[in-house]
């Protein structure tokens, strides 16, 4: 299956979300595959959201709970006729709970190609720092 | 064929296969209900997800590959197959990071799909946005189809 050294991609299946609480807006919710990674100043997190346009992509981060949710904007023409379907669309959903004191006023996010990249920098007194120990 | 007229429901072997018809649609039936309500449509299982629709002049191809450069595609539409080929890569983070979740896949990806009519190959339009990619394929001439008026 490798070809040049790499790996072919596997197709994974958009995972249905039972939403807590119910949301009002009909219609399938999804959660998104994501990245998260942190280093000693921030906490980033890399979201697949396809279809989701940046003004119809929200994020909110209060009492450390991060929720970002993205509805997808039906593309198809009224009278278009399904030959072949394999995926769903709907409203991408999904919630972390953040550890880390995040600096609210530093928050950075972008969306580039259905993908966010969301740049949570973490406050001064959260980040670690160096102990060193003294020697007699 | 007394016995039937006794007992309607009992199976008899005078018509094997209407019995093996029978459980094989049952089975059917019964597939249906777990893939509709548990896991919506099941597709391909192969990278990307796609979803085709048609309508009087077109068919419309639509895939989910996001984080794709679209210089990093490569489609090719010939008779009535479209073929998507390209690699997703997932830029290195610098060292000194660590992760809590990796979900997003990366690799390469070459799938072909067989349209039900054959397309005109010189005018497809490919659009990428928002990270879904849309394929516009004009059906050819002659497979239109063509209101037929009645005379009189």
């Amino acid at each position: 299956m490798a070809r040049e050294g790499r790996t072919e991609i596997q197709k994974t299946e958009k995972t249905g979300v039972p939403t807590v609480p119910e949301q009002t807006r009909p219609g399938p919710v999804y959660s998104p595959s994501v990245d998260i990674f942190e280093n000693d100043n921030s906490i980033t997190v890399l979201a697949d959201m396809p279809g989701v346009k940046a003004q119809d992509l929200k994020i909110d981060l209060r009492e450390s709970v991060l929720t970002l949710s993205g509805r997808v904007t039906w593309p198809e023409g009224p009278n278009e006729l399904d030959v072949l379907r394999e995926y769903q669309m709907g409203t991408f959903l999904r919630q972390f709970t953040l550890s880390e004191t995040i600096d609210q006023a530093k928050i950075d996010a972008k969306l580039t190609d259905g993908v966010l990249r969301l740049e949570l920098p973490k406050v001064e007194r959260a980040r670690p720092r160096q102990i060193s120990v003294r020697t007699d | 064929m007394l016995v039937r007229r006794v007992w309607p429901s009992r199976p008899t072997f005078d018509s094997p296969f209407s019995d093996f018809d029978q459980v094989r649609r049952e089975m059917l039936r019964l597939l249906d209900t777990v893939a509709g309500e548990t896991f919506g449509d099941v597709g391909a299982g192969v990278f990307p997800p796609m979803n085709i629709t048609q309508d009087d002049d077109n068919f419309y191809l639509r895939a989910e590959v996001p984080g794709i450069k679209p210089n990093e595609l490569s489609i090719s539409a010939v008779r009535n197959r479209v073929s998507l080929a390209g690699k997703r890569e997932i830029q290195q983070e610098h060292e000194r990071v660590s992760y809590h979740r990796k979900e997003r896949a990366e690799g390469t990806f070459n799938r072909t799909v067989t349209l039900p009519t054959e397309v005109n190959a010189e005018r497809v339009d490919a659009r990428y946005v928002d990270g879904i990619l849309t394929l516009t394929l004009p059906k050819a001439e002659e497979a239109k189809p063509r209101q037929i008026t009645v005379r009189t």
